[in-house]
């Protein structure tokens, strides 16, 4: 405090009172930074809308309007509120409750104001919502020949490109097994809503989870 | 003195108090009884289908963070910043922010309860935090003040499902209400701040052009969310300054109005002077024989 400007007393408790703001409005910047950070993660059953950016730039660009919700016919779409484990505010679904019904004209892709589902989205047989995943190998009733069932098979929009049933054949007998086939699946979840069995045997997961990628919805 | 009635009393504060449920009431009627002429929320919202609205601030940190490039969020921003460049910018606070009401009984309890300022941090604390904002959006590629938003929580949880979003509200309650007067929306709400940054240029502005029949009864500072506006209005070291409260701070509530029995202020445009029969008024006293 050599500098007669900064000696003086009115100036110096300025000084000292900018830093102390600047100081605790960068720890609670950092506190919020990190709860957010943990706070931009998607849990295995919370799907995103069609058209969806990757997860990371979905936590800028969504700003948790909830247009798209009231723009579903179906009402599928919820705003997560605070204390569910999808980032808070910020639009998805539950597959295995209400599927997506791929609307031909997206309407949830069109209302966003804030292309965080994107209006590259054209046809909604593009859409990469999710992947299919079998999980079933031990409860799928088609698999373990409990019952004759290919309820996912004939739920899935896209019939036959991306579910297929698959003839294999265990030591004692033949069986159709449910396969997906991920280029073509858009992860509207009507598999995993179908499925017959307690448990969904055949489950939607967000991209980035199954294929471990974050810039993936 | 006489007082005026209860109504002439209250007159802005009920106004305010209906345009508040309204506007709430108009977001909520779509998903609870079907009628849509307000979508969305005050994250953004789009009216009768046409015109669109969003929040500017939540728009610049997603451009910060690298994102909001949506048309419809930039024009809709743009609109809602032209509608406070002309109603105030901190009008948002006092008619629209469903936070407000909450805030002011907390405000109206602690007083009754006798518990003074409480601890008080800087006014521009709120400035700070809103300076950050943006950094820290750029930084870490999210709207970080949409993680804690009281009001954005609030108003999302009564249209979309409120979870735990009540435990935040209930939060900054107990804060005004136990530990800080005013300190939400007057100490820390970066929103706030913003939208007085705003208005600092806005056209609509309370004045206290009557402030010659002022009678010091100080009923204005005791109900205003943000009593140093007055005084540079109301009691100007120099006579002949604007009596137009310029400060941004201010949010346009009219309850100095209200409270006022001397009908000092009044709403009126920035560019506004002293009435200048305020000589008049003072010699010739109208008033003084009504009272």
């Amino acid at each position: 405090m050599a500098g007669k400007d900064a000696g003086s007393p009115g100036r110096r408790r300025f000084i000292e009172r900018c830093v102390a703001l600047a100081g605790s409005s960068g720890v609670v910047g950092l506190l919020l930074a990190a709860h957010g950070r943990q706070a931009a993660a998607l849990p295995a059953w919370a799907i995103r809308p069609p058209g969806a950016l990757a997860e990371e730039d979905f936590a800028a660009a969504c700003v948790r309007c909830g247009l798209c919700v009231q723009a579903c016919p179906f009402d599928i779409l919820e705003l997560a509120p605070l204390g569910r484990a999808v980032p808070l505010g910020t639009p998805y679904f539950v597959a295995r409750q209400a599927p997506c019904e791929m609307c031909a004209d997206i309407p949830c892709v069109a209302a966003c104001p804030t292309e965080a589902l994107s209006k590259a989205l054209d046809h909604i047989e593009d859409a990469r919502m999710g992947i299919a995943v079998f999980t079933g190998a031990d409860t799928c009733y088609a698999v373990t020949g409990f019952a004759e069932c290919r309820a996912c098979f004939m739920a899935c929009p896209l019939r036959g490109r991306a579910i297929t049933m698959e003839r294999r054949h265990s030591e004692s007998r033949g069986y159709f097994q449910p396969t997906v086939h991920p280029d073509a699946c858009t992860g509207c979840g009507k598999c995993e809503h179908a499925c017959a069995t307690v448990e969904a045997s055949i489950k939607v997961l967000p991209v980035a989870l199954a294929r471990h990628d974050p810039r993936a919805p | 003195m006489r007082r005026r009635g209860v109504l002439a009393r209250h007159r802005w504060l009920i106004m305010r108090r209906l345009v508040q449920c309204g506007l709430l009431a108009l977001f909520m009627a779509g998903p609870w009884l079907g009628i849509w002429w307000l979508k969305g929320n005050l994250a953004s919202s789009v009216i009768l289908d046409t015109v669109a609205l969003s929040d500017p601030l939540i728009v610049l940190q997603s451009l910060a963070a690298g994102q909001g490039r949506g048309l419809a969020a930039i024009g809709g921003a743009l609109t809602v910043l032209a509608i406070y460049l002309v109603i105030g910018g901190r009008s948002y606070c006092a008619w629209v922010c469903p936070i407000n009401p909450l805030t002011d009984v907390a405000a109206g309890l602690r007083s009754r309860l006798g518990l003074g300022p409480g601890w008080q941090p800087s006014r521009r604390m709120r400035l700070w935090i809103l300076a950050a904002l943006l950094p820290f959006s750029a930084v870490t590629g999210l709207i970080v003040w949409e993680l804690v938003n009281p009001i954005t929580i609030l108003q999302r949880g009564l249209v979309f499902g409120m979870g735990l979003g009540w435990t935040v509200v209930l939060a900054v309650f107990l804060f005004d209400l136990l530990v800080s007067r005013r300190g939400w929306c007057s100490h820390l709400c970066p929103v706030g701040a913003f939208y007085g940054l705003v208005g600092k240029a806005a056209v609509l502005r309370v004045n206290a052009a009557g402030r010659a029949a002022c009678t010091d009864c100080g009923a204005c500072f005791r109900v205003c969310p943000e009593p140093q506006v007055i005084a540079p209005a109301l009691k100007p070291a120099d006579a002949a300054a604007t009596p137009v409260i310029l400060s941004g701070d201010c949010i346009n509530c009219g309850r100095c109005i209200d409270v006022c029995d001397d009908k000092v202020f009044e709403f009126g445009l920035r560019r506004v002077t002293q009435r200048k029969p305020a000589g008049e008024i003072v010699g010739g006293s109208p008033k003084g024989s009504a009272r």
